[in-house]
C-alpha cells in the first residue's frame, strides 16, 4: 500500500518511476501568459506538425478565441479574456492575498535576504502600474495539456496505450488505444478528448481548399501514420488524441513546434526544473512592477497531481482561463476506493447468504 | 457607427453593471437562470468559468456503459443465487441463476465494445494488468466471471444433453466419462462464478468513481454498496420473474434485505456529497430516473414480500425490482455526466476545500501559488 501511495501522489521523478533506465531530464513548458499575444501561431504551428486535422470552423462569440477548448484535435488553445477595472481590481486583489497568505516559497525569500524580488509585507507593494487600474485589459493565454506528474489518463488507462516517456511526458501510442475514453473522463484538466468524425480525407463541411505543405510526412513523426502523409486526412478517429509535447521532435532535440513558434517567447521550452526557476524570477519581477495579479500554476510539486509538466503564468484566478482551482488526480484515492468496493463486495456476499437462511420451502 | 434597417429591431440593451463589472468576460453561470424570473430568485452562489465552458469533460460514453452497469449487476447477483440454489437445493433457481449470469456477462461484454472507439481493438484490454485501472481490472474480473460461468453452463446441461443423446449407451464409455468430468466441474465452476460476482458488482462503481467526474468520484465511499445492493435487486428481480413461486423464497428475501441497504446506502451518498455535489441527482433528468427507482425499488421490495408467492405478483414484483436497478444505473450515470458538463460542479467544490485548507493554514498544496 505505501508503495501505491508513492506511485499515486506526491513528489517524484515520474519518467524514473516508469522505469526508465536512461530517463531524460524532464522537460516541459514555462507558459507566460503575460507576454501572450494572442497570435495562436502555437495553435497552427501544432496542427502543422502533428497532423491535427480541422475541428470545425466557428465563430463562437467568445472575444478572438474560435477554437474553444483543448481536446482531440486541439492541441494547444489560446484562452481569450476581456475584463475592466473592476474585474482586474479583483484579481489583483486576489493576487495581494495569494502574496500575503505567506507561501513558503516567498517566505523564505523574504526571511533569507533583502532581494529585488522581496516584497514589502502587508501593503500594496510600489511600482508603475499601481497608480492606477486599465480601464480593459485581454487576457491571452495559451493552453496546454499538462503532462502531470501524476496522469489520471495514464493511470487509467486500461490498454497501456499512454505511457510516460523517457522525458518525463504522457503520450498516447494511438496504435494500441482502443478508444475506451476512461481516459477523457479521468483528466482533472479535461485536456485529452476522443477524436470524432469519419477516417479519411477532409470533405464537403471540412474542405477549405487550404493546402497545408509537407506537414508531419516524414517518417519519423510520431503520431502520423503513413496513410495520412498526404494532407488533409483524419486519421485515429476514436482514439484518444492529445499534446505529445513533439516526442518525436524531443527525441531528436528539437523543441517542440508550438515553443518553437512563439514570436513573443510567451512559450518557453526546457528542463522543468529551468522552467519552474524561470517562472518564479518571472513571477517576482511582475510583483516587483506591482502587477499582484500574476501567479504560478503549477509549479508546486506539493499540489494535487504532483506538479504540472506544463506551468503558467496566469494574471486571473485560474477558473477564469478555464482551469481548476484545485485539481487532484483521481487515483490518488484509488486504494481506498478499491477497500470500499471490496466491503461492499463482502455485504453482497452476506446479503445473499442471509436470503438463503431459514426454511427450504416454504 | 454604421446603421442599416435591422438595427431597429435591436432589443434593448441591458443594465450595466448588474452583472457586476465582470464585462462579459468571465461568465456567471447563474445568469442563465437568473434571466428567467430575476426578482424571485435567490442569488446564485457566484463562480468564474471561461464562457460557461465545462473545465473537465464528460466521459464519452454512450447508453452502452450503463446498460452494461446493470447487466454486471444482474450477472453478479444471479451467479450468488445460483450458487445458493445449488448448495441449498432449488434446482430451477440454480439453472436460471446460471443461465442469467451467462446470459447477462455475455450482454454486457457486448455492450462494453461497442462503446468503444475501435470495438475491432476491444482485446486489447487483455493486453496488460493494470493496478492502477479500474477498467483494466474490471475486464479481467468480467473475463473470469464469463469462464466460471460458462463452464457452469456447460456442467448443467452437458450431461443432460449427453444423456439425451446417448441413453442407450452404458457406463464406461467416453462420452460416460465426459458426463463425470462435467459433474466434477460442477462445483468449482459454481464456486468460481460467485467468487466473482460481488467484484463484477462492486468493480463498476470503482470504474465511475476512478473520474475527474465531480459527483462520480466524491461519491466513491458509499457507490459501490449503492451498486451491490442494486445488483442484488436486479439479480432477485430476474429470479422472482423466471422461477416457480414455491422456489423463490430466496430471491424474495434477498430483494427485501437489498432495498433496505440500497436505500440507506444512496441516502448516506447523497448527503456526503453535500448541497452542491448532490445537486444533478436532484435536477433534471438524473432525478426523475433516482426518483423512480426509489418508488420501483419500495413497491418491487414490498410487492415480493406481499404477494411474491404468488407466480404473478412475484413476476410483477421481479420486473418493478429490475427496472429499479436499471433507473439507478442509467440515473448515476446521468448525474455524472451532468456533473462533468456545468463548471460549477468542477469550480465551487475545489475552491471551497482551497478555502478550507487555507484558512486551516495549508499553503504547500495549492497549484496556485505567489511564487
Amino acid at each position: 500500500m505505501s508503495f501505491w501511495r508513492n506511485q499515486l501522489s506526491g513528489p517524484t521523478d515520474p519518467a524514473v518511476d516508469a522505469a526508465w533506465q536512461d530517463a531524460r531530464p524532464r522537460k516541459g513548458f514555462f507558459t507566460d501568459t503575460s507576454i501572450c499575444i494572442g497570435c495562436k501561431a502555437c495553435e497552427v504551428a501544432c496542427k502543422e506538425w502533428n497532423g491535427v486535422p480541422e475541428d470545425g470552423l466557428d465563430l463562437l462569440g467568445q472575444s478572438y478565441d474560435n477554437t474553444g477548448a483543448l481536446g482531440a484535435s486541439t492541441w494547444r488553445h489560446v484562452a481569450f479574456v476581456e475584463q475592466t477595472s473592476e474585474r482586474i481590481e479583483q484579481a489583483r486583489e486576489s493576487g495581494r492575498r495569494l502574496v500575503e497568505l505567506g507561501m513558503p516559497a516567498l517566505r523564505t525569500r523574504d526571511d533569507t535576504s533583502e532581494s529585488p524580488s522581496s516584497l514589502p509585507a502587508g501593503g500594496a507593494p510600489p511600482g508603475p502600474s499601481d497608480q492606477g487600474v486599465p480601464d480593459v485589459r485581454w487576457l491571452m493565454a495559451s493552453d496546454v495539456c499538462k503532462h502531470c506528474t501524476h496522469a489520471a489518463c495514464l493511470d487509467v488507462c486500461p490498454t497501456g496505450a499512454l505511457f510516460r516517456t523517457e522525458f518525463g511526458t504522457v503520450v498516447v501510442q494511438d496504435d494500441v488505444c482502443n478508444g475506451c475514453g476512461y481516459c477523457v473522463a479521468a483528466c482533472p484538466f479535461g485536456v485529452i478528448e476522443r477524436r470524432s468524425g469519419t477516417e479519411g480525407h477532409e470533405k464537403g463541411r471540412q474542405s477549405h481548399g487550404i493546402s497545408i505543405g509537407g506537414a508531419g510526412s516524414d517518417g519519423s513523426h510520431q503520431n502520423a501514420p503513413a496513410y495520412a502523409a498526404t494532407n488533409g486526412e483524419v486519421k485515429n478517429v476514436g482514439i484518444a488524441q492529445k499534446c505529445t509535447l513533439c516526442y518525436d521532435r524531443l527525441r531528436d532535440d528539437q523543441t517542440p513546434a508550438c515553443a518553437q513558434a512563439c514570436p513573443t517567447t510567451s512559450i518557453k521550452f526546457g528542463d522543468l526544473e529551468e522552467m519552474r526557476d524561470t517562472a518564479r524570477a518571472r513571477v517576482a519581477e511582475l510583483h516587483q512592477l506591482g502587477h499582484t495579479e500574476a501567479r504560478l500554476y503549477g509549479t508546486d510539486e506539493g499540489d494535487g497531481v504532483g506538479g504540472t509538466g506544463s506551468v503558467f503564468l496566469l494574471l486571473d484566478e485560474p477558473e477564469v482561463y478555464g482551469l481548476p482551482p484545485d485539481p487532484r488526480v483521481t487515483t490518488a484515492d484509488l486504494p481506498d476506493m478499491f477497500r470500499k468496493a471490496g466491503y461492499a463486495g463482502l455485504a453482497m456476499l452476506g446479503m445473499a447468504a442471509a436470503a438463503f437462511v431459514g426454511r427450504r420451502h416454504p | 457607427m454604421t446603421t442599416n434597417p435591422f438595427d431597429a429591431d435591436r432589443p434593448p440593451e441591458r443594465e450595466r453593471g448588474r452583472r457586476n463589472g465582470s464585462g462579459g468576460s468571465a461568465w456567471r453561470t447563474g445568469d442563465r437562470s437568473r434571466r428567467r424570473d430575476e426578482s424571485l430568485m435567490v442569488p446564485d452562489v457566484r463562480f468564474d468559468s471561461y464562457y460557461g465552458r465545462h473545465i473537465v469533460k464528460p466521459a464519452p460514453w454512450k447508453k452502452e456503459i450503463p446498460a452494461y452497469l446493470f447487466l454486471g449487476g444482474v450477472a453478479g447477483g444471479s451467479a450468488l443465487l445460483a450458487a445458493g440454489g445449488a448448495i441449498r437445493g432449488y434446482p430451477a433457481l440454480r439453472r436460471v441463476g446460471r443461465v442469467a449470469a451467462l446470459g447477462a456477462a455475455a450482454l454486457g461484454g457486448g455492450a462494453l465494445a461497442m462503446d468503444l472507439g475501435k470495438p475491432s481493438r476491444a482485446l486489447n484490454m487483455m493486453r496488460t494488468v493494470k493496478l492502477t485501472s479500474p477498467m483494466s481490472i474490471g475486464s479481467w474480473i468480467l473475463t473470469a466471471f464469463s469462464g466460471f460461468s460458462g463452464l457452469a453452463i456447460v456442467s448443467e446441461f452437458g450431461p443432460l444433453l449427453i444423456e439425451r443423446g446417448s441413453g442407450a449407451k452404458g457406463p464406461g464409455t467416453g462420452l460416460a466419462r465426459v458426463s463425470r468430468v462435467l459433474e466434477l466441474a460442477d462445483g468449482p465452476a459454481t464456486a468460481g462464478s460467485a467468487l466473482f460476482g460481488p467484484p463484477l458488482a462492486a468493480y463498476t462503481a470503482v470504474l465511475l468513481a476512478d473520474t475527474a467526474t465531480p459527483t462520480w468520484h466524491e461519491s466513491y465511499r458509499e457507490l459501490p454498496f449503492v451498486f451491490v445492493s442494486s445488483a442484488n435487486l436486479a439479480a432477485s428481480g430476474l429470479a422472482l420473474l423466471t422461477v416457480p413461486a414455491r422456489e423463490n423464497g430466496p430471491a424474495r428475501r434477498l430483494a427485501a434485505v437489498s432495498a433496505v441497504v440500497e436505500t440507506l446506502a444512496f441516502e448516506r451518498m447523497r448527503h456526503q456529497l453535500g448541497q452542491t455535489l448532490s445537486e444533478p441527482m436532484r435536477t433534471g433528468k438524473a432525478a426523475r430516473l433516482l426518483k423512480a427507482s426509489t418508488v420501483l425499488t419500495v413497491a418491487g421490495a414490498v410487492g415480493a414480500l406481499t404477494v411474491g408467492r404468488t407466480r404473478v405478483g412475484a413476476a410483477v414484483s421481479g420486473l418493478a425490482l429490475m427496472a429499479a436497478s436499471v433507473c439507478t444505473r442509467f440515473g448515476v450515470f446521468e448525474a455524472g455526466m451532468a456533473s462533468a458538463i456545468d463548471p460549477k460542479y468542477t469550480v465551487e467544490p475545489q475552491r471551497e476545500r482551497l478555502e478550507r485548507r487555507r484558512a486551516a493554514g495549508v499553503f504547500d498544496d495549492s497549484i496556485t501559488t505567489a511564487g
